[in-house]
């Protein structure tokens, strides 16, 4: 059980979470209007995976209802940083 | 150990007596060489079971590279069924092609792998469930594949303990049935295709993790493992939850995302669940292992996840559906819970096929399900590492499909979700 410190509310439970998976991923070039099959397959079909530090969406649904963003490590499922959205992804010390 | 011929013939079989004594041999345990015609990424039942149908087919300089110990990552983890009543034609054929397999697999491996046809269940909790099993039964029976549709009273008569009364939270209204379902013993089942592979001539290489796919004007000439460099003209990338990082190695990307699967058992128990029962909807599944323990398994963990754990609370709720519909396993104790990595795929359907890097293959994506698949995807990978075309069971399952937006969209079928 992970504890997830909601930028809102502190250290909460993750079960009062849900997640929304990769954080920052951009929509298609021009709203999509001149998008290819190519690039709209990554928008709406491919997201990041990565072994160690990922970018990622949360919404503390049970507690403030806000969304958030976080860097979390997929290995130790540690949280190494938390941000509201619109924010840059921080850097993250002795990010691999 | 005491000897099992010196037990009296009237006593009562203890837990467990149904299954074999543990094989005296190994595999060799080679190093690895400089060079293979096929190398093979991920020492899984896939990798393995790839392995004993190219030796089928006189292919056999060929190893199997494994960052662990063989079959010891979602095949040492995962809870065994079997099944093939899957909606679209596309799955039906791969399915189905394993389940034929799996019926004649004990023969073809000349190894005990313990197959137990006893029948799977898919339950349905809602109006909307009903018609949707009752399409997929149609559907499967189109294909060829067994199937039935049962209501409450049928479920019960199937499964006994199944708790079918009409004041619980989610009420079974009925379920599919595949009797040809079942289960098997997994590591059984990766020890018998290593034997094969191995006893064929292929090198199964242990502890020796790839940390890098070597790609010449397009195409792989081979890989860096932590045991060295090692060549090949045909490269498969084989390894189940480490797909992501695997493809980033070779300069792709893959719509595939890693999660943690958690499942667990009980103590043993005499046997009391004579067929396996699943329930998408409160996302439970059972079955009862040849030893007596009751094997559960829940939904992923939502987030990425390497860590081969995930979350109390997704144990919890799968224990809570399980109490409900098992009213007698309020009183069993769990023994042991565990995760492992799990890829899953937009569609729920797996990812079979070519890549964008000349030679190098994929076989990935399976999610909570591929056990199942392991002889049909052995079967199939084989001959595409030999002949280097797609077989036909598998050319609905390639990378394309996310771009032409051809999905094989299982999510219904697929049973637990993800
Ligand atoms: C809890 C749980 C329950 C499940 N229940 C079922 C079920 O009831 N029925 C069903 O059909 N399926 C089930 N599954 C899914 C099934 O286990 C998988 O789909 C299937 O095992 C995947 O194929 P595999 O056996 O080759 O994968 P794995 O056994 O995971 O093999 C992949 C191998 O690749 C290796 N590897 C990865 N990266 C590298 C590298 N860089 N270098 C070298 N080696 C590498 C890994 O160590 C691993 O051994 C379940 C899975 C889990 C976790
Ligand atoms: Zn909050």
């Amino acid at each position: 059980m992970m504890l997830i410190p909601c930028p809102e509310c502190g250290p909460r439970d993750e079960n009062e979470f849900s997640y929304g998976g990769q954080a920052h991923v951009p929509y298609p070039p021009d709203g999509g209007a001149t998008a290819s099959d190519e690039e709209w397959a990554e928008y709406v079909f491919y997201r990041d995976s990565p072994k160690g530090l990922m970018a990622e969406r949360w919404v503390h649904s049970a507690g403030c209802r806000r969304w958030f963003n976080a860097v979390r490590d997929t290995v130790s499922y540690r949280f190494e940083a938390v941000y509201r959205p619109g924010e840059p992804r921080p850097h993250v010390q002795g990010a691999r | 150990m005491t000897s099992r011929a010196a037990r009296s013939v009237n006593a009562p079989a203890p837990p467990g007596a149904a299954l074999p004594d543990h094989p005296e041999f190994l595999w060799r345990n080679p190093d690895p060489r400089k060079h293979y015609s096929i190398v093979i990424v991920g020492g899984g039942g896939h990798g393995l079971a790839t392995a004993h149908y190219l030796a089928r087919r006189g292919v056999t300089d060929v190893a199997v590279l494994e960052r662990g110990w063989m079959a010891g990552g979602n095949m040492a983890r995962n809870t065994t069924i079997i099944r093939s009543n899957y909606l679209w034609d596309a799955s039906a054929g791969i399915y189905e092609h394993a389940l034929k397999l799996w019926e004649g697999l004990a023969e073809d491996l000349d190894y005990p792998i313990l197959f137990s046809q006893r029948g799977v269940l898919n339950l349905d909790h809602t109006l909307q469930d009903v018609r949707d099993s009752r399409r997929r039964v149609e559907a499967n029976r189109l294909n060829g594949v067994d199937a039935d549709w049962v209501d409450a009273a049928g479920a019960k008569e199937l499964c006994p303990v199944l708790n079918v009364s009409d004041d619980i939270r989610y009420p079974v209204l009925g379920g599919t049935y595949q009797p040809r379902a079942g289960i098997a013993k997994h590591d059984y089942v990766a020890w018998g295709f290593a034997r094969s592979a191995d006893a064929a001539g292929i090198d199964l290489i242990q502890n020796c993790e790839v940390t890098g796919i070597d790609i010449a004007g397009g195409t792989v000439t081979g890989v860096q493992t932590s045991r060295g460099p090692i060549t090949a003209d045909r490269v498969a990338l084989i390894g189940a939850g480490h797909t992501p990082v695997l493809a980033e190695m070779a300069g792709f990307r893959v719509p595939v995302t890693s999660h943690p699967l958690q499942a667990l058992v009980s103590e043993l128990l005499e046997p009391v669940h004579p067929t396996v029962v699943m329930s998408n909807a409160v996302h439970v599944y059972v079955s009862q292992a040849h030893k007596g323990e009751l094997v559960m398994g829940a939904g992923i963990d939502p987030y990425v996840g390497y860590g081969q754990r995930g979350a109390f609370h997704v144990i919890e709720r799968q224990m809570s559906a399980a109490v409900e519909l098992f009213p007698i396993f309020a009183r069993a104790h769990v023994l042991r819970t565990w995760g492992g990595t799990v890829d899953t795929t937009p569609d729920a359907s797996p990812v079979v096929g070519t890549t964008p890097v000349e030679n190098l293959f994929l076989n990935c994506g399976w999610g909570t399900g591929g056990f199942k698949a392991t002889p049909g995807i052995g079967h199939v990978m084989a001959e595409l590492l030999e002949t280097g075309k797609v077989p036909d069971l598998a050319a609905d399952f390639g990378l394309d499909r996310f771009t032409s937006g051809r999905l094989v969209d299982e999510h219904g079928a697929a049973a637990v979700a993800h």
